[in-house]
């Protein structure tokens, strides 16, 4: 985030209590930023319950699909095509990368392009509480959003339709971790981009439905040609899947397609820092 | 009207002046300077604003008042000049700065799906010595509201909390940008007493406004502001009185008589008739003089009407623009 600025909104700098100030007040304590830190968190959590484009997206849509995989007979049989895998193991991780790409792409644009439209950065900007506040507030609450996802999917799909647990619990959350920023940091660029909540929402459906074919949503990648699972490698959804399915069945994930995700979080955090607009 | 506004008018720079002498001005820009590419949008603006005082930024859309007041709070940074709040650098002194100046800035508006008391709580924790939530919450007639969604507000409403998230900090000084563009006579009135209390509790305050009569009830100096320039700057009664010295007064008089009787007065420039009504035109206590020499010669003036000029003929002669004059609404698009 901090590479998030603008001359005119920047966080402020260290101030200097100018000769001819009367009484300046001294700089809010500790405790009070503090206290506004955690308000402005709570009513952006308020606004992503009320407001729940991201929780629909990002933790009902894969929980739905995974009830639906779940009841499919055939999806329980080991393949062979799948390296004896059933088709629902193939599925989870391509469910979970399903909801937090819809979560980073569409839930988290939305959330920090309105507060833009509105002028709340603006607004913000002539309190004591820097606008770039709001922003981390607004991460941090998609953040704790997007593991909530990763829980629930992986949850529901060991508890409710007996799932394999997962191989490698650190690779996992390494693999988790790095889907999430490598999404995170292409949803910030979504909103970087998008002037209004509505093209936000526009640009972030036509990003995730290309990027989720990568992903394997329509055709498993086991199943895909060989030219299309190398373009997918690459992609960030296909990367993640990737990484994501070789913790859960396998163990330790390679290191590239964990590479492929810190790659892109940093490319899209620097792209993203280059077109944010604050006003 | 006028007498009344003579009245609040004397009482604030009494105020004012009162203030001044205990510390600096509340606000003080001097040779303000501020383009955006090829366009000037504040070419030189200075004035200075003492404590209590209300005062106005008047000017056709697009003069540079927005700019000025983006200016003034570190919204934007200025290419030339200097400016103090309460003797602080928007930008040098920013953290102390944000502690005692309440904005309210023209198109600024709430998530809808917050509720008012929740975007109160959080304005509210952003400073250190807040002021009291049901008691501005009550003088802002939003009593009741508080559990309502933003969406759910009138536009009135959603203006009223704009100004009560400006003061929510306790401010010294409040800044409100187009005010009550937007609201109805009847919530701009109540906006306008507001105004007042804000101030007979010691904030100074700097209005943004290109409604005449607003500037002319409230303000206690105006600077009228066109092309980036002040163009004028004083009391909104003065610059009245400025923009035409003369004064007309029209009647029907009971019976006919010599306009002789009337031009030879020192107080009498012209005297003219239009069919049965009598308009002299002069200066200084025109109607009392007129009335007395027609009563000497045994002639009463019926149906007298008092023409003096106001703030808005002032405005329209002294800027480019006068189409703002007739109260149209519009933003500032052309400083933009």
């Amino acid at each position: 985030m901090s590479s998030l600025s603008s001359p005119a909104l920047s966080s402020p700098a260290p101030s200097s209590p100018a000769p001819s100030s009367p009484a300046p007040s001294l700089p809010a304590p500790r405790r009070l930023r503090a206290t506004a830190f955690g308000n402005i968190v709570r009513n952006e959590a308020r606004l992503a319950w009320r407001r729940p484009v991201g929780l629909i997206g990002g933790v009902a849509l894969p929980v739905i699909l995974l009830v639906v995989f779940g009841e499919v007979p055939s999806f329980d049989k080991a393949s062979a095509s799948f390296g004896g895998l059933t088709a629902f193991d193939v599925y989870v991780p391509i469910l979970l990368v399903l909801g937090l790409s819809f979560l980073a792409l569409m839930g988290l644009p939305m959330a920090l392009v309105s507060n833009r439209q509105l002028g709340i950065l603006r607004r913000l900007s002539t309190t004591p509480v820097p606008p770039s506040w709001l922003l981390a507030a607004q991460f941090l609450v998609q953040l704790c959003v997007a593991v909530a996802i990763v829980l629930i999917v992986l949850v529901t799909s060991i508890t409710a339709f007996g799932a394999s647990a997962p191989k490698s619990i650190g690779g996992l959350a390494l693999a988790a971790l790095l889907a999430i920023t490598g999404l995170f940091a292409l949803g910030l660029v979504v909103a970087a981009a998008a002037k209004t909540a509505t093209s936000a929402s526009v640009i972030g459906r036509l990003t995730v439905f290309p990027l989720m074919f990568f992903a394997g949503l329509w055709l498993p990648r086991e199943l895909m040609p060989q030219v299309l699972q190398d373009i997918s490698n690459y992609t960030p959804l296909g990367a993640a899947v990737q990484a994501l399915q070789d913790a859960m069945q396998q163990g330790f994930p390679p290191v590239a397609p964990l590479l492929v995700l810190a790659a892109y979080t940093v490319v899209f955090a620097l792209v993203a820092g280059r077109l944010f607009q604050w006003e | 009207m006028a007498l009344e506004l003579g009245t609040t008018r004397r009482a604030g720079q009494a105020k004012a002046s009162h203030r001044k002498a205990t510390g600096g001005p509340a606000v003080e820009i001097t040779h303000l300077r501020k383009s955006y590419g090829p366009l000037v949008a504040v070419a030189d603006v200075s004035f200075s604003v003492a404590e209590g005082e209300i005062f106005g930024i008047l000017g056709p859309n697009g003069a540079g008042k927005t700019t000025t007041v983006e200016c003034a709070i570190g919204l934007r940074t200025a290419d030339a000049g200097t400016i103090r709040l309460m003797g602080l650098d928007p930008h040098a002194d920013r953290d102390e700065m944000h502690q005692i100046v309440g904005v309210q800035l023209q198109a600024s508006a709430q998530p809808d799906k917050l509720r008012v008391s929740e975007i109160i709580h959080m304005y509210r924790s952003f400073y250190p010595d807040p002021a009291d939530v049901s008691e501005l919450i009550e003088v802002l007639g939003l009593a009741g509201k508080q559990r309502d969604y933003y969406r759910s507000l009138s536009g009135g409403q959603r203006q009223r909390l704009s100004v009560a998230l400006a003061l929510i900090g306790r401010p010294k000084i409040a800044v409100l940008d187009e005010m009550t563009t937007g609201l109805d006579p009847r919530a701009r009135r109540d906006a306008w007493d507001l105004i007042e209390k804000v101030r007979d509790r010691g904030v100074t305050i700097l209005l943004v406004t290109h409604f005449m009569d607003e500037a002319e009830r409230l303000c206690d100096r105006v600077a009228l502001i066109d092309n980036g320039h002040v163009v004028a700057l004083d009391s909104p009664a003065s610059l009245a009185a400025q923009a035409r010295g003369a004064k007309t007064v029209r009647f029907v008089p009971s019976a006919p008589f010599d306009d002789q009787l009337l031009t030879r007065l020192p107080e009498v420039t012209q005297v003219e008739q239009h069919g049965r009504h009598v308009i002299v035109s002069g200066t200084g206590q025109l109607v009392t003089t007129v009335i007395l020499a027609l009563g000497a010669a045994g002639v009463t003036a019926l149906d007298v009407e008092l023409d003096s000029s106001n703030l808005e003929d002032a405005f329209v002669r002294l800027t480019s623009s006068p189409s703002i004059a007739e109260g149209r609404t519009g933003t500032e698009g052309a400083a933009r």
